[in-house]
Parts: C-alpha cells; structure tokens; sequence
C-alpha cells in the first residue's frame, strides 16, 4: 500500500519580533517541520514498519527552503518527497485553503496512495482543514483530529480514535482509501537516526510545477486578500510582582496565606 | 438572501457554540440586511429548535437524519439545504467537528473559506480576522465574494439569550447512504484514573517550559508543599511526562479552583478555554508577552527554575535536585 503524508515548513516566531507589512519580519523568523506533521510521519513510518511493502511519500507545499524540513521526514523513515512550488505559487498574494488542497489533490491523483495523512493543523496558519478539503476533492472518505489508529489494510478499514472537546473519544471505522488528520500524542515521534540522515540524502526529491501538475495559475488565486497584520492589545491587567526570585515568591506565598489556600 | 449558521449538538445536547453562532449570525444578517436561518441536523431536533429558538432568529430548520454527528450526513443535508436557501453566508462552528465537515461542504460548494474567524464585518467586501503564529498577531482578510463560508471560534461572541419568535420548518433531505462511508460506533470518556482535577481548590499546573520530564519532580514537590493538585497543558501529556486525567484545556478537563498557578504556560486559546473560570489565576512565565498573561491575575515574569524553588522554601518544603 501506499501512504501519502503532508508536511508543512511552519515558520516558529521569536519571543521579540517585528512586523514587516502584511507579515512577520523574517529575521524574527525559525523554521520547522510541524509538529503535527511529525506525528503524521511517524505513524505513516510505523505501518510501514508493521506491514509488508508499504511505500510512504511526502508531499508539501513550499519553497527550496523547505527541503531542510523535508529531509528530516525522509529521515525519519519516509521513502521519498514531492515538494511543490513554481513562480506562480512564489508570488501568489495569499495561499488559501482552497489553493493549498488543490494542490496536494493534484499530487495525491498522481500518487494514487491508499491512506493520506496530514497534521491537524500547521502551527502557524492554523487553518485546520487542509486535510478534509483534500478529501474532498479526491472522493475519499476521512477523519478529522485522530488519536488512536489502527490500520486493517486488507479489510480496507482504518479504525479511528477521534479527539472530540471535553476529554471525549469518538470511535469510527472509516472506509479506504481516506485522508485522515492527526493529533499530537498519537505516537512518540522519533528523532532521526546518524543513518537516516545519511540516507535521506540519497532519497528521491521531486520538484513538480503547476504546470507538472496540470494546473492552472488561476489554481492559486483567491478572492481572500489579507488586509493587514498586528500585535494584538494586551488585555493584561496582571498585577507583575517584581524583584528576584525569592523577593517575588514571598509575594505570591503572602497572597496564598492571605487567601487562606495554604497554612504555614 | 440569508445567512445560514449551522448548530451543534452532542450527545443529547446542544453545545455552547450554537448560541454564539446565532449572535454572530445576527450581527452579521444585519451588516447583509437579510435574515438568520439556523440549521439543526439529527438527534431530537425539534427539543433542539426550541432551545434555538433565541432572539435574531428568523427560521429554524429541523433535518432529522441520525442521532449522533456523522460527517457524511451533515455535509449532504448542508448542501441540500444550501442549494434551496442560497445563503449569502455559511458560518459554522470551529470545533472538532465543525472541522470535520465545514472544509468539504465548503470545497463542494466552491465557497471561499476562512476558519477559525474571531471577529466578522458584513458587508459588499467582508472583513474578517483570525490569529496567526499561535496568537502572536492578528491578521485581517477581505472576502471579495458573494457568497462565502467561515468556521467560528467557539466563545468568542456571547450566546444569544432571550427567546425568539423564529419560524420552526421541518427540512427534508435525500441523503445517499453509499456515499457514506464512515461510522460512528461509539464514544468513550479518556483518560480515567485516580485524580479528579475538577474538584481540586488550588491547582499547580506545569507547560512546556518545563522542559524536560526530569523536572517534573519540582512541580510536583510544590503541589505537595501547598497541598495542592498538580494538573498540565498539552505538551506535557502528549509527551506522556504526565497522565491525561491531568490535562486542562479544550480537549482535557475543564477547571474553576479558587487558585490556578500557571507554571510554564503560554496560555494556548486551548489551554485558556479549560481554565479562564478559575477564580485567580497566576501566572510564572519568562516571556512577558506570553498570552496567559492577558487573563492571569498576577504574574511573576521569571525563571520558573529559580522562583518554583523558592516558593517551595517559603513554605518549609525541600526543592529536588533536578
């Protein structure tokens, strides 16, 4: 079987940081595989690891940039990456839900994979809902914000464990082939290996262009315009203790004496 | 022309969002001048419709198909609905399983869509704003659409509250049960144990500033030395430090101590929507912009490497050696 895993270079904001236009300046800018990604690709690696002849391919959305990020997905044990960018996706004025699902559709066509997985959500957008529109677009069957999976590839089955609000599990069997989104504490990510950082160097990395794709420019255009970014007001009205460590403790162990939650 | 929002229920009772969805809702028909048609699908939806039944709205529609939530179902009678209504707007509630339908009626109705949206302006360009980089920055979009669908945060706008004179109209829709191919077979409370952190006075909660699951023993002495429950974000439950009886927030447990001692804790929207009821909140962090600082009562903006021991101090305990 094959699985197709979305990862996504999410840009991680410094404590102090500046804003440049419409986005974060980019020198207050760190990248990172998402975290959610990660614990997709982890339990793509996983079934791949417990079943025979599992093939398992990234695909994400992103500049050269992002290969760094893609590398250590294939380090972790995925078998190769597509990464999908051109001019029209650079200078495209903003990437929406739509243009971004059209995108992976266009690639999972291609792939034809039995299972996609994708992250809940990307850390900094946090759209949350690339991974339903992809199904969408693909007539596959899915799941949304999954924490306990377990895979029976032959029955075409993925019996799931959906995170509902309020500590409540939602227990589902959704058909194959399906994209399902997955939650953080799935699994335990792994860190990659000496080895498979060497190996990853050596494993296929696909550039496909729109045009690849058979797409359109207009693919990645929206009617969505982003006006403008900001820092939003501080609703704080704290009292901050001030002082070193012990001058502060002494205020907050005064304050829970005089509330009367601690003797002594 | 309407606005069409869409409510939620779960297991034999609407859920919270509902009503928001209905203020928003309102707010947003007025800016369109058209009205607020509710959408109540499954479960006992005529019960459902009178509780609905809340000032702004004009036109209940009941579709009784299923119990429980199924994707399938909702998405096919959404845009059944949507065909007959042909709303200007489609707003939708920015949960677990508002996320689990909302992108694929949106995509199969071709509907531009926002999630996650915290503030909302009709109008011939409509204005919305959402957060960006885990609540850093705001950042605001115009819709250039006529027709366009958005998921709401949940608690964002006040539930509608005085009851209304909307016209309740039972909806039929022809669901296609083959193209249904998911199944609810159940649901089941995580997490059990020993501990109930609902009924704890005094909470001492840990986050990702802890680190390393090594330290945990510091926040663990404090718990003790104030005779207090310890209780943690996320992070420190998805790395299996602690267990999930433990986790406060939007998918763990919801608190309201007397005294909730943020240790380590940016203040997630998630983490915030399972602890903003307690009566104070305080929190140790070291970054001052962290966002648990817009809802704590008091701060110390430190180390908690350095003030956690002292606090232990202060009241004769013994810090670990870490």
């Amino acid at each position: 079987m094959k699985i197709l895993v979305t990862v996504k270079e999410v840009a991680e904001v410094d404590d102090e940081f500046e804003i440049d236009g419409l986005d974060i300046a980019e020198r207050s800018l760190e990248y990172d595989l998402n975290e959610w990604d990660d614990y997709a690709v982890e339990e793509a690696v996983q079934i791949s690891e417990a079943h025979d002849d599992v093939e398992v391919v990234t695909v994400t959305i992103g500049p050269e940039r992002a290969e760094e990020t893609v590398r250590m997905a294939l380090a972790k044990g995925a078998d190769r990456a597509i990464r999908v960018w051109d001019d029209a996706i650079e200078n495209a004025q903003y990437l929406d839900v739509d243009a971004k699902a059209d995108l992976i559709a266009a690639v999972a066509k291609e792939e034809d994979p039995d299972l996609v997985l994708s992250g809940v959500q990307a850390g900094d957008d946090a759209n949350g809902a690339t991974g339903v529109a992809v199904a969408e677009r693909l007539g596959f069957e899915w799941a949304a914000v999954v924490n306990d999976l377990d895979l029976d590839a032959e029955g075409g089955i993925a019996s799931v464990r959906r995170e509902l609000e309020g500590g409540i599990e939602e227990l589902t069997d959704v058909e194959l082939p399906a994209v399902l989104t997955i939650q953080t504490g799935i699994n335990e990510p792994r860190y990659a290996s000496l080895r498979g950082i060497r190996q990853a160097q050596r494993k296929p990395l696909d550039v496909n262009t729109l045009e690849d794709l058979d797409l359109q420019e207009s693919a990645v255009g929206s009617v969505i315009e982003r006006t403008s970014m900001y820092e939003p007001e501080s609703e704080s009205d704290a009292v901050v203790w001030e002082g070193s460590a012990e001058e502060t403790a002494g205020e907050l162990a005064a304050f829970l004496r005089e509330k009367g939650v601690v003797e002594g | 022309m309407t606005v069409l929002a869409v409510a939620e229920h779960r297991r034999g009772d609407l859920r919270d969002v509902s009503f928001e969805l209905i203020t928003a809702g309102r707010e947003l028909a007025d800016e369109h001048g058209t009205g607020l048609a509710v959408a109540v699908i499954g479960g006992d939806v005529d019960g459902f419709a009178d509780e609905l039944n809340r000032e702004g709205v004009d036109t209940i529609y009941t579709i009784a198909e299923g119990e429980e939530f199924n994707h399938g179902v909702y998405a096919q009678a959404i845009e059944q609905l949507y065909a007959e209504l042909d709303p200007t707007a489609l707003l939708m509630p920015n949960s677990v399983n508002g996320l689990d339908y909302a992108p694929a009626v949106a995509g199969s109705l071709d509907a531009p869509f926002v999630t996650d949206v915290i503030a909302l302006e009709g109008g011939d360009v409509v204005g919305v704003t959402r957060e960006q980089y885990g609540g850093k920055v705001e950042t605001t979009y115009d819709l250039d659409a006529e027709q366009y669908a958005l998921t709401i945060r949940p608690a964002e706008w006040p539930a509608a509250e005085s009851t209304g004179e909307a016209a309740i109209e039972p909806f039929e829709v022809d669901i296609d049960e083959d193209a249904i191919g998911a199944t609810v077979n159940g649901f089941e409370e995580a997490g059990g144990g020993d501990v109930d952190i609902t009924e704890a006075d005094v909470l001492v909660s840990v986050g990702r500033g802890i680190g390393e699951e090594e330290n945990i023993p510091l926040v663990e002495a404090l718990a003790e030395t104030l005779d207090a429950t310890l209780s943690s974000s996320r992070p420190i439950v998805d790395n299996g430090w602690l267990p999930q009886n433990r986790q406060v927030g939007q998918s763990g447990k919801v608190v309201t101590p007397d005294v909730y001692i943020a240790i380590g804790i940016s203040g997630a929207v998630q983490h915030v929507a399972g602890m903003k009821g307690a009566d104070t909140i305080v929190a140790i962090n070291t970054d001052p912009n962290a966002p648990i600082y817009d809802i704590a009562d008091y701060g110390i903006v430190d180390d908690l490497f350095d003030v956690v021991p002292a606090l232990i101090e202060e009241f004769g305990g013994e810090a670990p050696d870490l």
